[in-house]
């Protein structure tokens, strides 16, 4: 028996108070028949990506409704490199404005998906993702 | 670099890789997990079960820290926690949510927190959790902290993987008819009673005290998934010579840390006892034997169904579900198929 299993960490970096999302689309992956590891509230990057180490996670995903995207995504991007993850797959919920769209995916986020998308959406692309590295 | 050359060098990443490969059941897993094992058994398996929402997670986070920043005349202990939650029956994914309750310990290279999913397992742990402690023990833990699922009462695969089990209570989780049921209260080496600010908490007390009053003197004999263990004939002697422990009821506000100095040192009395009696040993061999029983199982009735020949087993199956045959006809009919008979 060695079924893989997809492992998320779902994680929510800064200091806004609101995971009702993070714990929707927690759910959703859940559903999907992934194992998906919640960590809480006003998490540093550090906490963020010492937590995707230990836990040994396919992909993270983050939950931002601060305005602080642009300073938050890229030192976790650069912290999981820096433990040797990076085929860590990293995406996005929350308030991103459609300018900054671009500019995180150009840095390796695989997918920011905001308020009202369907979670069928973000749950077979993140599935896609990362089946596709481990091919 | 080699995974398990990595975990001997103190290789974060490689222990992470590692313990997805032996939690997978894989072959990679399984190579490594024998390279690792003359390194093991040094370090102290401490189980951490009880209902949901009486403070597990909470509680382990405070030990952990403790353990850190002991008192002056403490060696701070490296730790690794394995912190266990269900898998969804349906679905077979799962919400493990323990790190929540464990945020202080973030950033400090002497703590591994690590979250399973019993992934169909029914007595409170994985059944791969017992090999993921190895590692952890092998990566250089001293001490390995395993929080259960939220334990009812026969949840009790614990008590045969760890060799000091803590159960924790809180006050208002039911009567004293629930305190001398069987179960999760007889494989207690240490009671907690948590949340000990909440009104009520002499009651909880008083009824565990008594419930304990009623149960001691008596042999632990462990019962795993309905097979009752048959005590190896010196081992049950000695246990009879070995002065007995008495779990200890303490109380403890994980919140705030109220308590956790006094169930740290119950742990280590209850560690010296083991040590001084010849209990470590025996609780050695019992897990030893228990996961020696498993892996016979398993791997018997996976060359047991590879040596029928094909459709005999669905046949038997449809027999019984037609009621031409009974479970143990079929069994007979299978053991003759396979050894070619029939």
């Amino acid at each position: 028996m060695s079924e893989r299993k997809i492992r998320v960490l779902i994680a929510k970096p800064g200091l806004d108070g609101h995971d009702r999302g993070a714990k929707v689309v927690a759910r959703a992956l859940r559903d999907a028949g992934m194992e998906v590891i919640y960590t809480g509230l006003r998490q540093t990057p550090e906490m963020i990506s010492e937590a995707a180490l230990q836990e040994d996670v396919d992909a993270v995903g983050l939950s931002i409704l601060s305005g602080a995207h642009m300073a938050l995504v890229p030192r976790v991007l650069e912290l999981l490199k820096a433990n040797g993850q990076e085929h860590v797959k990293v995406f996005l919920g929350g308030i991103v404005p459609d300018e900054d769209v671009p500019l995180l995916l150009n840095l390796g986020v695989i997918g920011i998906y905001g308020p009202g998308t369907l979670s069928d959406t973000y749950v077979s692309a993140i599935r896609k993702a990362i089946l596709a590295t481990a091919a | 670099m080699d995974l398990a050359d990595g975990i001997l060098a103190g290789d974060r990443l490689a222990l992470a890789r590692t313990l997805s490969l032996v939690e997978n059941g894989t072959d990679e897993g399984k190579s490594i997990l024998s390279i690792l094992y003359p390194h093991t058994g040094k370090a102290h398996l401490v189980g951490v079960t009880g209902a949901s929402g009486t403070g597990k997670s909470s509680l382990v986070n405070q030990l952990a820290r403790y353990y850190r920043n002991p008192a002056p005349d403490w060696q701070p202990r490296r730790v690794a926690i394995v912190a266990v939650d269900p898998t969804s029956p349906f679905t077979g994914g799962a919400i493990l949510g323990d790190r929540i309750r464990m945020r202080d310990l973030a950033g400090d290279s002497g703590v591994f927190i690590r979250s399973m999913a019993t992934r169909g397992s029914l007595g409170g742990i994985a059944s791969a959790t017992s090999a993921v402690a190895q590692v952890l023990d092998a990566a250089g833990y001293d001490l390995i902290l395993i929080e259960t699922v939220g334990a009812g009462q026969s949840e009790v695969d614990i008590a045969r993987l760890a060799h000091t089990t803590i159960v924790v209570e809180a006050p208002g989780f039911g009567d004293d008819i629930q305190a001398i049921k069987a179960g999760i209260l007889e494989i207690a080496d240490v009671l907690v009673v948590n949340k000990a600010d909440l009104p009520g908490v002499e009651n909880t007390e008083r009824a565990l005290r008594g419930s304990l009053n009623l149960a001691h003197p008596l042999p632990h004999r462990f019962m795993h998934h309905g097979m009752i263990e048959i005590v190896p004939e010196q081992t049950a002697a000695s246990a009879v010579n070995e002065p007995l422990w008495v779990p200890p009821i303490l109380r403890t506000v994980a919140l705030d840390g109220t308590g956790i100095p006094k169930l740290v040192e119950a742990i280590s009395n209850h560690r010296l006892h083991l040590e001084t009696t010849g209990g470590w040993e025996q609780r050695e061999r019992w897990r030893l034997q228990t996961e020696l029983d498993l892996l016979l199982q398993t791997t018997l009735m996976d060359e047991f169904r590879l040596s029928l020949p094909e459709g005999a087993y669905e046949h038997a199956l449809q027999d019984m579900f037609e009621r031409r045959m009974s479970p143990f006809q079929a069994i007979e009919k299978l053991i003759d198929r396979s050894r070619g008979r029939a």
